[in-house]
């Protein structure tokens, strides 16, 4: 293996190298030093970020375990993107309730891996290497969701995940199994030569989908959301809809348009039933929601129907609108939950009536929130309504005019809920509103890329030319 | 920059020096100066627009075109005929006088600006777009500001009537969305490529199949905001919480937004849609324009009357578009603009009475004009006005889309048309009863405690809506020609 192939795993390999750094330092620092272990992992790891858009070879590796591709590389920049956000947001919550139990090392090495496992998911070339990724990046978080272990509802939080996530890697591993079963070989490239339809691979596509819906949180393999979000800590609660989120929908479209495209007329009909069926039991559940974590772990399942409008197309332009929609869905949701996580660390506060006269007091959050809340509604000028309005526009391509129709009467009702936490921001005055702070730095930091995000990446057409010149690399 | 892109650059410019400002005093005086430019723009444009017409015979003028999306084929582009600069001058008219209407908005006030202004550049981007997805934008642009405006400074069940005005209105431009969808995805029926460019469309044939399914959603995705029968409930509800400024901007303008939409985009690229579903549409606008007479005769609340004559007077724009003829058109057009600069003159006076008399209820109201007598007397007129008096602009509107309406060879029609015309009999007696009872007569309770007269600033809004009445009704001449010239291709491509 000579220094170019190595070349081809730089990102693992920074990951790594960073969680290594990371635990080091927990080892040697003085007791009095700990806390730099914040700014260290905030600062490594927007190296991190930063090196990733270098240009990047392509190539495979381990006798085709581990491939890498313009696309993939794509994937892996959006995927450091956000949880660089979502490591700015929680650097304050760390700062103030992990360090004095010493254990703020740990959370940003448990979170490090877990990308790790995602980013070599979206590299897998066999399922192997597949399995192996969806494995490392599920465990850390199952730990992370259980974080706040002087809180009831932080363990359930992990019990609930591990519990569910164990049962939807045996499913999906049961799956794979048959598949091979069936073709001989585990490896993409060889599986897309030989694939035939028969009982056996239809079976085996089912429940190898059934793994990853769980990972999108796609009814009827939504019910651990909820709660998880609303037990586990914030950041890990934004972690799981967005960037483990984001990774599963990269890997089902790249496994769906190129593997197994030769069954997409089966495929295709399921994608229908399960984006109807998540829109709508995802909004109507969101519409009754007091906590705000709960609030947008319902929004986050409808969202989730909705990127099924792309995935049914099995065309380029599905692809790049999927791609430009998560993209945009990261910004916009961690926007949201940027917000829900400073005013919960500041002031313990998870309420929507809490929320009440927000404005009046915190008026650059409520309009962070704002902003967030019409971009994952759909409001232009806000990037969301592109991301949006271009996923419908690729179901349209395809004659899914009903479902397209099925989904705007989805975005009214999402509309409504949205507006429900402008209202009380805006429109309700309330005797005790939460009082005026100060956020501090990083949180500063992480709000404005969320913000400049939602703003940029709709107006600013070149981002979705790019992304659209990239997906035809795909089939 | 072109003459065009003003238009939304400006309003913009106008927000941001907005974000600076610290009090009440400062917020409405860089509120005027915006929209006193604004108002100086599209005078510039439509002296322009009548230069140029004289010269150009294009379609649309000062058009331009920057790609936007490369691969969907968007593009920012622009470009105005006679109606839409007539329009523009009614958008920039009435927002000049909400800002002087709401001259003493003590809450919130630099939020309220913005928001104005920022709902007057999503009208004014519509009413120029040339490119479907554009306009689309704009159009929600438009919208979802009136969430705020009713909800932070309305009055009454304000909440309720924001949640539902924008829940209908953002529902109606879902279903519009399908229907813009379908007419993209049908641009490229001759073999061109795929566009949403209006005036492309419009050259190309759309299957007919096509149009009879997206025609209806496209038509009824603007004609919401139209206050269409049975679609109009937002509209009384949403206007009786919204302040002063905000039910002028919105009756005057924004439901204007439909019946331009339904003109430009539904019934221009679909003209076998539109005769095949005309009847049909025909039957919901008249019923709407007796129904909203009706309506307004049992309201004892002023906003609520005059929100269904709103919707009453806008089913008769959707009538006369439906009719298909240039006579008809060009009533429906100039209705448009005169309804707009009428209940836009309703409202203001509704908001300084009621500011006045703390009541908006015309039972308990009564011999206003013996205590506040320019304001009555402006109502009045206003009043005579709505009823199609001649010398006022209703007249002009009316005359024109009832010759038109009775052109129409067909017997159901023409039936229909009769019915519509009685409606103008029930708008006399609604009118004429408000004017009794509450201008006329004795004093009531209410009316005794000393008023003040109307200010500088309230006669200023009065005068910029009175004016246009006026005027459109003394020489209506040179606005139908103007709005005549350009329905021109419209005829050509619809019949």
């Amino acid at each position: 293996m000579d220094m170019e192939t190595v070349l081809l795993l730089r990102q693992e390999i920074s990951l790594l190298v960073i969680a290594l750094i990371l635990l080091l330092y927990e080892i040697f620092a003085s007791d009095r030093k700990k806390a730099g272990v914040v700014p260290l992992a905030i600062a490594l790891f927007t190296i991190h970020t930063a090196l990733g858009f270098a240009a990047m070879k392509e190539g495979v590796l381990f006798g085709g375990m581990f491939r890498t591709t313009a696309l993939i590389h794509l994937f892996k920049n959006i995927l450091n993107l956000g949880v660089l956000i979502v490591l700015l947001q929680s650097a304050e919550w760390v700062r103030k309730e992990l360090l004095p139990q010493k254990r703020g090392a740990e959370f940003f090495i448990l979170l490090l891996s877990s990308l790790l496992g995602l980013q070599f998911l979206i590299s897998s070339g066999d399922f192997l290497m597949f399995y192996l990724g969806l494995e490392l990046s599920t465990l850390p978080l199952a730990a992370l969701a259980a974080f706040e272990i002087y809180q009831m509802r932080s363990s359930e939080a992990g019990i609930k995940l591990i519990l569910s996530s164990a049962m939807a890697s045996g499913i999906t591993l049961f799956g794979i199994s048959l598949l091979y079963a069936s073709s001989g070989t585990i490896y993409y490239s060889e599986l897309a030569g030989v694939i035939t339809e028969s009982n056996l691979t239809v079976l085996a596509m089912i429940l190898f989908f059934a793994g990853l819906a769980f990972k999108i949180s796609l009814v009827p393999f939504h019910f651990w959301t909820a709660d998880v979000y609303e037990g586990a800590p914030i950041g890990v609660a934004s972690y799981l809809s967005v960037i483990s989120k984001g990774a599963a929908v990269f890997i089902l479209m790249i496994l769906f348009f190129t593997v197994l495209k030769p069954m997409i007329h089966l495929w295709e009909n399921l994608f229908y039933l399960l984006a109807v069926l998540t829109m709508f039991l995802g909004n109507l559940f969101a519409l009754r929601q007091q906590n705000m974590k709960r609030f947008l772990a319902f929004s986050s399942i409808a969202q989730a129907g909705f990127i099924l409008l792309g995935l049914i197309t099995g065309t380029t332009l599905g692809v790049a609108t999927v791609i430009y929609f998560v993209l945009i869905y990261i910004f916009s949701n961690l926007a949201a939950f940027g917000v829900v996580q400073a005013i919960s660390t500041a002031t313990g506060k998870e309420q929507m009536q809490d929320y009440e006269g927000l404005y009046r007091t915190n008026p650059k959050l409520s309009l962070v929130m704002m902003l967030g809340l019409f971009s994952l509604a759909g409001i232009p000028p806000v990037a969301g309504f592109f991301g949006k309005f271009f996923l419908f526009t690729a179901a349209a391509s395809e004659g899914y005019y009903f479902l397209v129709f099925l989904a705007v009467v989805n975005v009214t009702i999402s509309l409504y809920y949205y507006l429900l936490v402008v209202r009380a921001m805006f429109l309700r005055k309330s005797e005790h509103p939460i009082p005026y702070f100060a956020n501090t730095v990083f949180m500063r930091i992480g709000l404005v890329i969320t913000v400049i995000g939602i703003l940029v990446l709709g107006l600013y057409s070149p981002v979705y030319d790019y992304i659209y010149a990239l997906s035809s690399t795909l089939n | 920059m072109d003459i065009l892109s003003l238009f939304i650059v400006l309003p913009l410019l106008t927000v941001l020096v907005l974000l600076g400002a610290r009090s009440l005093k400062q917020a409405r005086l860089i509120a005027m100066v915006g929209t006193l430019v604004q108002v100086a723009m599209s005078v510039n444009l439509l002296f322009a627009y009548l230069r140029e017409r004289a010269v150009n015979d294009e379609i649309m003028l000062f058009t331009r075109d920057l790609v936007w999306f490369r691969d969907f084929n968007i593009h920012y582009s622009i470009g105005v005929d006679g109606i839409s600069v007539a329009l523009l001058m009614l958008t920039s008219l009435v927002v000049l006088a909400g800002v002087f209407i709401s001259w003493k908005m003590e809450e919130l006030p630099k939020e309220f600006f913005i928001s104005l202004i920022v709902l007057s550049t999503g009208v004014y981007g519509f009413f120029i777009s040339l490119d479907l997805f554009l306009m689309f934008v704009f159009f929600e642009i438009a919208v979802i500001p009136m969430f705020l405006l009713i909800g932070i400074w309305g009055s009454g069940p304000r909440e309720y009537a924001a949640m539902k005005l924008t829940l209908m209105l953002m529902g109606a431009s879902a279903v519009l969305l399908v229907g813009i969808l379908g007419i993209y995805f049908n641009s490229g029926a001759d073999g061109g490529p795929l566009t949403f460019n209006i005036l492309e469309i419009a050259e190309v044939q759309i299957p007919v199949e096509a149009q009879k399914l997206f025609f209806p959603l496209t038509f009824i995705g603007f004609a919401v905001i139209g206050a269409l029968f049975p679609f109009h409930t937002w509209s009384p509800d949403g206007h009786a919480s919204a302040p002063t400024a905000v039910s002028m901007l919105h009756a005057g303008v924004l439901m204007k937004l439909g019946g331009y939409g339904v003109f430009r985009v539904a019934m221009y690229l679909m003209p076998e849609g539109t005769l095949h579903w005309s009847w049909f549409f025909i039957v919901l606008a008249a019923f709407g324009v007796i129904y909203g007479a009706f309506a307004a005769i049992r309201q004892t609340d002023l906003k609520y009357i005059n929100a269904y004559s709103s919707v009453s007077h806008l089913g008769l724009v959707l009538f006369a578009l439906l009719m298909l003829n240039k006579t008809a058109w060009n009533g429906a057009i100039i209705q448009s603009l005169s309804h707009g600069f009428m209940t836009a003159l309703f409202f203001a006076l509704i908001g300084m009475i009621y500011e006045r008399t703390h009541t908006r209820d015309v039972t308990k109201l009564g011999g206003l004009l013996k205590v506040i007598p320019f304001i009555s007397a402006t109502y009045v007129i206003g009043g005579l006005a709505s009823l199609g008096l001649p010398g006022f602009s209703g007249f002009v509107a009316e005359m024109n889309i009832f010759v038109g309406a009775f052109q129409h060879p067909e017997i159901p029609y023409r039936i229909a048309s009769i019915f519509v015309v009685s409606a103008i009999v029930v708008t006399a007696v609604y009118i004429l009863r408000v004017v009794g009872m509450m201008l006329m007569g004795p004093l009531r309770e209410n009316s005794l405690t000393p008023m003040g007269k109307a200010t500088w600033y309230e006669k200023t809004g009065i005068f910029l809506m009175l004016l246009p009445i006026i005027g459109i009704g003394v020489a209506p001449l040179w606005l139908s020609e103007m709005i005549l010239k350009s329905i021109q291709p419209f005829i050509q491509g619809v019949l």
